[in-house]
């Protein structure tokens, strides 16, 4: 039963110079989940570019049922029945969810026109074979995460794929989402489809992964099957070395409150939240993805300020109307999408970190470039972010420099309270690590942290205490040594 | 499945407004009919819109292209200068020739339209200048391309013949030939952008250019397409302008596109690409044309008529950026609860 659909060996890739892939091997199987892991720059998004045809190796060959194969472009990996949900969703946020499926492909009548009633009738046939019902006239703008990803398995679907790539399915969806997910998986497989499943949470493989392939430096590493390997063998072969720990919390002594909210209330985003943050004290908000975490932060940094209830910064009872205000009161909100919020990727690394203090280096309105560069240049070696120069653009950064780049901004304007959005989804093992010994190390400095967490391992790893919210309500407050990830996931879903 | 996805919350009053955006248009305009013709009894009658329509339908035809051309995100500046550069070419052939079929003199502007929009089209794709400076620099060009054709001289009603004059504004069904090429046009425009999969690879490449990529559509075919099409369009309006005014100069149509833009926008095209519908553009169109045509007969200067113009893009993208976000809002809190 083990035949084996796509093959791919020794193959090279290089971009001026230089090498993302280096005689990599990797089989797929039909009917199996097969991870690939690796991080940031490993190559695995090469990888998945070879073999969707975007990219074309260097040397190497690709077999598709022992037979060799040429992909020059997307169009004939299609048609080859090779699929892939990317990272970066690729819907259309102006059409409509039938539409969205059936792009590129549309049914037509004898006349040559787009026949809109087969394509609603398709679409709504593919759907519930999923197990989703959607109203198909819907504009995919106006769809949750997981449901656009549902759309764009519908889409790979539509084309009979044989072979799935799912690029980080699992990083913006919510728990529940994700078993959702993990069924459709599941389902797929026994209908024989061979999936290629890329994702940063060691934890999902395991449930979901049969075979792992490790790729690092460009490098292939092994590849095993998920039962007889480890996770601390993973990141061992994904980093190459011992990853000390993977939470480096330290035990800090937690200092007077800094931070008191009193039943704050947004109307339609959260309701009466209350809770107070310590110096030194890692705070973490965990719940599902929609639960109203990153609202109430927000409204704690005068994003969209709350309509009712009070903020207290050390004892001073503020109302809190615009970013920079909160800056004043010595806030810093690092957000959840830095693609979005956080990053202005044309400009360069200067220019970013210095953004929120740029008053500090300007006189009279013209700026004291020399200074800026120093201030940025001191943070961004405080992070070991990987850049060539200070000018480098932010673009060119990897996911997890980049997140290095928004916490370097934010940490420049020295702020005593710290709230981070999803610090490190979507960023690899190592990167993490970085990101979490830092934290660790704010902490410790006496910095008071508010971290919001969709992953349950994170969430029990780094915090001090643990807040959970469900339905823009808290609905638990847990010390470190009581927590565990069944209590959070109670009141989280408040399936009491 | 157990799935927890949701079934879409019931839409809101404010998402109805947006999916019948053109309600909303149909609401002001009758509402301006209303004021109008209260102040000045010359404005209800049958003749007096006969002549709107003639009046818009050179306008709506163009922005029916230009809003397509839009929803790609790009602009087309150049459709006044094609515009007048095809009229001049048209009326110099038939004053030089009066004897040269109507059908011909058409094929002859759609022709040179489409050459020019071809232009406009390989600068945009395969030059990849963006489109605001590819096409201010062929609005530059081809409105010299005019001058140099022409040497500077007019065509005047005198030089044309009768029957090309007839052209646009006989009226054989009670409307003029000029309304009626309009219509035409717009219910091509409507089949070609709702049932054609070229029409929907479009909105398709506006809404997401990366994905559409990624989709298979082959995005430079579509670009192409859209600045040839807004070519051919141009051509036939410039004939047709030759004909109703009977008469081609240099600075024909000068400063056309701005209406053309001003048209689709306030029907509803956004400037972000992905959004905007043929009903849209053409009351996008008729509301220029009724708002010209009222202060004209109230005596109101030009000027009021461009102030009032701006006024209403600027509303317009107001309104419309303002129910994007609102949506966007409840969307969200539709999926708290």
């Amino acid at each position: 039963m083990s035949e084996n659909t796509l093959r791919l060996t020794n193959i090279s890739k290089s971009f001026a110079g230089v090498h993302a892939l280096r005689g990599v091997h990797f089989e797929l199987r039909l009917g199996e989940v097969h991870a690939l892991l690796g991080e940031n720059g490993a190559g695995k998004s090469t990888l998945v570019k070879v073999i969707t045809g975007v990219h074309q190796p260097d040397t190497g060959e690709i077999y598709l049922n022992d037979r060799r194969i040429h992909l020059a472009d997307p169009r004939e990996a299609t048609a080859l029945g090779i699929s892939a949900i990317y990272q970066e969703l690729s819907t259309f946020p102006d059409l409509d969810i039938a539409e969205n499926i059936f792009v590129g492909r549309r049914p037509t009548l004898a006349s040559g026109l787009v026949n809109w009633r087969r394509m609603y009738r398709d679409a709504e046939q593919l759907l519930s074979s999923l197990g989703v019902h959607l109203d198909l006239k819907t504009k995919a703008r106006y769809l949750s995460v997981a449901q656009q990803q549902m759309v764009e398995i519908a889409r790979a679907l539509s084309v009979n794929a044989r072979i799935l790539i799912m690029d980080e399915p699992t990083s913006a969806l919510t728990l529940n989402e994700v078993a959702d997910l993990f069924q459709i998986v599941r389902r797929l497989r026994e209908n024989g489809t061979a999936i290629l499943f890329i994702s940063h949470r060691l934890e999902e493989l395991f449930e979901i992964a049969d075979r792992v392939t490790v790729l690092r430096d460009g490098a292939y590493v092994d590849t095993r099957s998920m039962n007889g390997v480890t996770q601390e063998e993973l990141i061992r072969m994904m980093v190459g070395r011992t990853v000390k720990e993977l939470f480096p919390k330290k035990d800090v002594k937690v200092g007077e409150v800094v931070l008191r909210v009193n039943k704050l209330t947004r109307k339609g985003a959260f309701r009466s939240v209350s809770f107070e943050l310590h110096k030194g004290e890692i705070l973490g908000m965990a719940g599902l993805v929609g639960a109203g975490r990153t609202e109430v932060s927000q409204a704690i940094f005068g994003v969209i300020p709350a309509d009712e209830g009070m903020i207290e910064i050390e004892g001073k009872a503020l109302r809190i109307t615009s970013p920079s205000q909160a800056m004043e009161c010595g806030l810093a909100y690092v957000p959840e999408d830095r693609q979005h919020h956080g990053l202005v990727l044309p400009m360069d690394i200067t220019d970013n970190v210095t953004l929120p203090i740029l008053s500090r280096f300007s006189r009279w309105g013209w700026l004291a470039t020399k200074s800026a560069q120093q201030a940025a240049y001191d943070a961004v070696t405080q992070m070991e972010v990987r850049a060539t120069t200070v000018w480098q653009k932010v673009r060119e950064l990897s996911g997890g420099n980049q997140q290095k780049v928004v916490l370097a901004k934010w940490l420049s304007t020295h702020p005593r309270i710290l709230i981070l959005d999803e610090p490190t989804r979507g960023i690899d093992v190592g990167t993490k690590a970085a990101v979490h010994s830092l934290m660790s190390e704010l902490a410790a400095q006496g910095i008071a942290i508010l971290m919001i967490s969709s992953e349950l391992p994170e969430i029990l790893g780094m915090s001090d205490r643990i807040l959970v919210m469900h339905d823009g309500r808290v609905t638990g407050l847990f010390n470190r040594s009581e927590a565990t990830q069944e209590k959070i996931m109670m009141a989280a879903t408040q399936a009491v | 499945m157990t799935t927890n996805t949701p079934a879409l919350s019931r839409p809101s009053l404010l998402s109805l407004f947006a999916r019948f955006r053109e309600l909303a248009l149909v609401g002001f305009i009758v509402l301006l009919i209303i004021v109008i013709s209260l102040q000045n009894p010359r404005f209800l009658t049958f003749t007096n819109f006969r002549d709107i329509l003639l009046d818009i339908s050179i306008l709506a035809m163009i922005a029916l292209a230009q809003g397509m051309v839009i929803i790609t995100r790009g602009i087309d500046l150049s459709v006044a200068s094609m515009l007048a550069l095809t009229a001049m070419m048209v009326a110099f052939v038939v004053k030089a020739f009066p004897d040269t079929p109507l059908v011909f003199t058409v094929l002859l502007g759609t022709a040179s339209g489409a050459v020019l929009g071809s232009i406009n089209g390989l600068v945009i794709t395969v030059g990849k200048v963006p489109p605001i400076i590819a096409t201010l620099g062929t609005l530059g060009v081809y409105r010299g391309l005019v001058f140099f054709y022409s040497k500077g001289n007019w065509i005047n009603p005198v030089d044309l013949p009768s029957s090309f004059k007839q052209l646009a504004k006989a009226v054989p069904l009670d409307l003029p030939n000029l309304v009626i090429v309009a219509l035409i046009v717009a219910a091509i425009a409507y089949v070609f952008l709702n049932y054609t999969r070229a029409g929907r690879d479009i909105y398709a490449l506006g809404t997401n250019p990366e994905a559409a990529k990624i989709s298979g559509i082959r995005t430079d075919r579509v670009t192409f397409m859209v600045y040839l099409i807004s070519g051919i369009v141009c051509g036939l309006a410039g004939v047709m302008w030759a004909s109703r005014f009977e008469a081609a100069q240099t600075n024909t149509a000068l400063g056309f596109e701005l209406q053309t833009v001003a048209a689709a926008v306030i029907g509803g095209v956004s400037m972000l690409g992905g959004i905007g519908t043929v009903p849209g553009v053409l009351l996008g169109a008729l509301l220029l044309g009724i708002i010209q045509n009222g202060l004209t007969l109230s005596n109101i200067s030009q000027f009021w008529q461009l102030a009032v113009q701006g006024f209403l893009i600027l509303l317009a993208v107001i309104l419309d950026s303002t129910i994007q976000q609102r949506i966007k809002q409840t969307a969200v809190r539709g999926a708290v609860k």
